[in-house]
């Protein structure tokens, strides 16, 4: 599978993040070309190139596009279709071991912005935001400076190059808080409140933001759409498979010779990922991985060959999620690194519901006596119980994301729990293992 | 199993910071006070969002920008310039992690010590730090010079492990390069991050957060701005393609300046880029390939310059010129020896 820089294709460009390199590797251009498009016109071609979410989920862009209620032509509008409509760009990136659309944004800020622009001429919006995670100082700097440019050049305000139609944009800080990855916990914060989920229908194409119809998009999303609107949705999908199609940006960390960010088509393993990035560090081999980040189920040396793309992740029993391809090899202890994760969730569980807040609180408290080796044999299935009273029933996919590490590492990996247990207590289980001394890491 | 020492000692804290607000009347005192002009530059915020308290985050790194944390006081004004309650307000700061409840020391050092920094040593260097410094998570050295934090992902997990300052990275740590940068920071220091731009100080930079300029003058603001970004791994797979020659297919574009227009070929060139940006390109990673395979960082300075650059772009983006001086990021290397 060739690399198929697209996104990336600035990265190395000299001061890649100013508008004048921007303009000078065909920057606006798109806008330009859909300007002379209806805002429906577009939402087909989005619709029609087969782009799909690329903040974890998946959903096709252009259907979501299409639930924002739009006047009739000839009808006086009413309710939501007379309501203001919003864009949020999500760029809470803080999943871990997801690192792609920071980059992105500090590299090619500018084509995040021709993405909001021309998705909020799409939609009907006249006011963007984009929601971008506190920490990230210098992607939010990248993106107030080009925004800025953005103004100054007639690409924002009132009037977008003479179109008629005006769009404000916002760049947002948040303040440290996972959960605002959440989009309606992101509209929650920045409606000015805790971040915390909202019950789901109504769903935000109807009442979002200000209660108004919103489409909220990831970064890598909104990027992708110059690029369709450009080169065509038939374009589009030559790369990947027909119904994950596009070109994708894989980052590769951990226990890798060179990890950092491939950008392949939809669909690449990560048999062939590591033939980019120098395989596996050398004299140690692929013990466990994940597609997309800690709330996608580990994959192991058995899903190589799975390709990684929406649907075939899902047929291998994992979620392709942020395509955050954390590496580990056979020294790291997947009860530990479980624990770290499930720490994390317990640290950013945001409280409203019971399961998550409780949930994840026991978990740690659990994986961390097994860990100690204070474990007991019906922890394992504690822990699974556990999990089973958290997924499904918890308010937002915060408390499912927790359970994934966990009842994966159990499935691929019961010896490595079996072994952390006293003797006596494997006994119970009629076990007798014992922990493989490793390499010492680091 | 050791690859992640610590991680039951406590150091990775689960649940709500209960800790309580400082409000002692001697530190209160000392507090710059939020004045009239912030007043004024909090509605400017304000007038940003189609409701007002959109502002609220923002108003609270504000209060941040001038008192190092959220304040008793910073919590009032809020309230009082959006028509809330202190209640209300205090609910909202103390949901979020980067709002502190002690004063800040100058730098905030953040050690990320989730999984994967954790295992390739982000602990190793948390724990060397907090022992260096002898003080925990969310504590301030007695000199005020730096406050400790542990973080949780810090989104730059192809560059782990990790530190931040002041929210800008610190690449690659290690124990040795993390503590010489803590001890920089420490004599007065400001050493150059590997990428984002060069340290104000805490409260610099949560004026930007708060959606103002943190600089007086625009070429201060422009510097900041053009601070590095782009490290080896997040080139890595650009500079590949263009070393192997692949590329997206060709766009069907119907351009009339694109002669290629039309010529769906593997050879066809990138589209959306000139033939000198491909050249250039191809420089940068001709050039940087057989240093990469050495272990080397710093790629580019012998190169030749990319077609189409200017030489006062020189260091810029593009070159990963590493921090110098500090120790930070020295000893990096993509082809890490773990």
């Amino acid at each position: 599978m060739p690399l198929t820089p697209v996104l990336t294709q600035r990265f190395a460009a000299p001061r890649s993040w100013t508008l004048e390199t921007y303009e000078r590797m065909e920057g606006y251009q798109a806008l330009r070309q859909a300007l002379a498009m209806s805002p429906d016109e577009l939402v087909a071609l989005v619709k029609d190139s087969g782009l799909r979410g690329r903040g974890g989920a998946g959903f096709p862009t252009g259907l979501k596009w299409s639930f924002i209620p739009q006047p009739k032509p000839g009808e006086t509008p009413t309710g939501p279709a007379a309501a203001p409509k919003y864009l949020v760009v999500n760029a809470d990136e803080g999943e871990p071991g997801t690192c792609k659309d920071l980059p992105l944004m500090m590299a090619d800020p500018h084509s995040l912005v021709e993405g909001v622009i021309i998705a909020a001429y799409a939609i009907r919006s006249h006011f963007a935001v984009i929601y971008v995670r506190g920490e990230a100082v210098h992607a939010h700097r990248r993106l107030v400076a080009a925004v800025q440019e953005a103004y100054a050049a007639g690409y924002l305000g009132t009037d977008v190059l003479g179109s008629g139609w005006g769009l404000e944009l916002v760049v947002h800080a948040g303040a440290g808080a996972y959960i605002c990855g959440e989009e309606t916990a992101l509209l929650d914060s920045l409606e000015g409140y805790r971040g915390q989920p909202r019950l789901k229908p109504p769903f935000p194409a109807v009442a979002g933001l200000y209660g108004a119809p919103t489409v909220i998009n990831n970064v890598e999303t909104l990027a992708s759409v110059p690029y369709v609107v450009r080169g065509g949705s038939a374009w589009f999908k030559s790369m990947g498979p027909e119904k994950s199609p596009g070109p994708k940006i894989y980052s590769l960390s951990g226990r890798v010779v060179r990890p950092g960010q491939y950008e392949a088509p939809m669909g690449t393993t990560l048999r062939e990922l590591l033939e980019l990035a120098g395989g596996v560090r050398p004299g140690h081999e692929l013990k466990f991985w994940t597609p997309g980040g800690s709330s996608t189920p580990y994959f192991t040396a058995e899903h190589l060959d799975v390709p990684l793309d929406f649907d075939s992740v899902a047929a291998a029993g994992s979620m392709l999620g942020t395509t955050a391809l954390m590496v580990f090899d056979e020294t790291d202890s997947i009860v530990e690194a479980t624990l770290r994760f499930t720490e994390f969730y317990a640290h950013e569980s945001c409280g409203k519901c019971t399961p998550c807040r409780e949930g994840t609180y026991w978990l740690v408290q659990i994986l961390e006596r097994l860990v100690h080796g204070q474990g007991r044999a019906a922890d394992l299935d504690l822990l699974t119980d556990t999990c089973d009273n958290i997924l499904g029933r918890s308010f937002c996919a915060l408390g499912d994301g927790a359970t994934s590490c966990i009842a994966s590492s159990l499935k691929y990996f019961k010896d490595d729990y079996v072994a952390l247990l006293p003797p006596e207590e494997q006994a119970r289980l009629g076990r007798s293992l014992r922990l493989e001394p490793v390499g010492a890491a680091s | 199993m050791s690859a992640l020492p610590g991680s039951f000692e406590g150091t990775a804290v689960t649940g709500l910071d209960s800790s309580p607000v400082e409000a002692r009347p001697e530190v209160l005192a000392q507090l710059p006070p939020l004045t009239v002009q912030h007043e004024a530059e909090a509605a400017e915020v304000m007038a940003r969002y189609p409701q007002a308290r959109s502002a609220l985050l923002p108003m609270l790194h504000l209060v941040q920008s001038v008192q190092g944390y959220v304040s008793p006081e910073g919590v009032g004004f809020c309230a009082r310039l959006l028509g809330l309650t202190k209640a209300e307000v205090g609910a909202v700061a103390t949901f979020y992690t980067m709002y502190k409840r002690h004063p800040t020391g100058r730098h905030l050092v953040s050690v990320c010590t989730n999984t994967l920094c954790a295992v390739l040593g982000g602990q190793q260097i948390y724990d060397a730090v907090a022992a260096d410094l002898g003080i925990g998570h969310d504590q301030t050295a007695a000199d005020g010079s730096v406050t400790l934090e542990h973080a949780e992902c810090l989104a730059a997990c192809d560059y782990a492990p990790v530190v931040t300052v002041d929210y800008e990275f610190y690449d690659q740590q290690d124990v040795a390069g993390a503590l010489e940068l803590v001890a920089a920071l420490r004599r007065g220091e400001k050493p150059p991050p590997t990428r984002g731009a060069l340290l104000t100080d805490f409260r610099g930079v949560s004026r930007q957060l708060a959606g103002l300029s943190q600089h007086a003058d625009a070429a201060a603001e422009r510097a900041a701005v053009d601070g590095p970004s782009a490290g080896v791994p997040t080139l890595i797979g650009v500079r590949l393609a263009a070393e192997r020659g692949e590329q997206a297919p060709a766009m069907p574009a119907a351009q009339p300046d694109e002669p290629e227009a039309g010529t769906p070929t593997p050879e066809a060139p990138t589209p959306g880029s000139t033939g000198a940006e491909r050249a250039g390109d191809a420089t940068v990673a001709a050039a940087s390939n057989p240093a990469e395979k050495a272990g080397a960082e710093q790629v580019h300075t012998d190169a030749p310059e990319p077609a189409g650059r200017q030489p006062a772009e020189r260091g810029a983006e593009g070159t990963d010129t590493p921090p110098t001086g500090t120790g930070a990021g020295q000893n990096s290397s993509v082809e890490r020896e773990v």
